[in-house]
């Protein structure tokens, strides 16, 4: 069932059906090889050069609520388990993946890069 | 002193001592986007349009790629929708229409005249954070209202 629906989204080109975290992962792990939780864990929590790790903003273990770190705007938590609206749409999540990555890394975020990252996510309660 | 004197006289003070209330309630046009609430309003509170004019808001987002540090961008259609909405209500021929360095609100002569009396540690209580934190101490952000009568600062 979730090959052919995969099939599907993978022939119309586009990103943007998702219901589940569990479905965007396995979009993305269409084009990357199996995901690591550990790895994705050292992605998130780390520095890459820049000012700003992913934590800086969700905190190293995003299950609460944040305050952004230049603004004190608060953010919501980004764990699914604390907050089951999160990649829950593929195309919001491309987005923040987009501008996010481009803020902690330089650079576009791999998609072996996401799927690491969300199967951490995905382990946090 | 002549009645009218008098009259006139009075009349003026009692418009001068309102106006400064009046023209801090900026308001926030009814018609928002709702790219505006979803997009701008992630990051930092939604600002009112009436806070800067269409020069500024023309210049922020026609650079949301490096936005005060960050990468901000937007699809072309949200570009397009906010910004037409930021000019139409954006400031006119008051006060709030001074151009700054940036684009910044925080960083015009009118928020430095405003927020002279805040002392500098204020701005660096965790309440509050920042500048552009308006939130933290204007109860009435969200309507566009900075009526000093609804200002709390924050431990």
């Amino acid at each position: 069932m979730h090959k052919t629906l995969l099939l599907i989204a993978l022939t119309f080109g586009s990103a943007a059906w998702a219901a589940s975290p569990q479905d965007l992962l396995q979009q993305y792990e269409a084009s990357s090889g199996k995901a690591s939780a550990q790895r994705g864990q050292q992605l998130f929590v780390n520095k890459h050069g820049r000012e700003w790790s992913c934590a800086s903003c969700h905190g190293s273990t995003p299950n609460k609520s944040t305050q952004h770190i230049v603004t004190g705007k608060t953010i919501l938590p980004l764990a699914p388990a604390a907050n089951e609206q999160r990649f829950t749409d593929a195309a919001k999540s491309e987005k923040w993946f987009k501008r996010n990555c481009n803020d902690v890394m330089g650079r576009e975020c791999t998609s072996q890069e996401k799927v690491d990252i969300i199967s951490w996510l995905l382990t946090i309660r | 002193m002549h009645n009218i004197t008098r009259l006139l006289l009075s009349g003026c003070c009692a418009a001068l001592l309102s106006a400064p209330a009046l023209a801090d309630n900026i308001g926030m046009p009814g018609n928002m986007p709702k790219s505006y609430a979803a997009e701008c309003a992630s990051c930092h509170i939604p600002y009112a349009p009436g806070l800067l004019p269409s020069k500024s808001w023309l210049g922020i987002m026609h650079s949301l790629d490096k936005h005060y540090g960050t990468d901000a961008s937007l699809d072309p259609k949200s570009v397009a929708e906010i910004s037409a909405w930021l000019n139409q209500h954006a400031a006119g021929s008051r006060k709030f229409a001074e151009p700054s360095p940036d684009n910044r609100i925080t960083s015009s002569a009118w928020f430095a005249r405003k927020h002279r009396e805040v002392g500098k540690e204020v701005w660096l209580r965790a309440s509050v954070k920042s500048r552009a934190n308006c939130a933290a101490c204007h109860r009435q952000t969200d309507k566009g209202d900075f009526d000093e009568d609804n200002v709390r600062i924050p431990k």
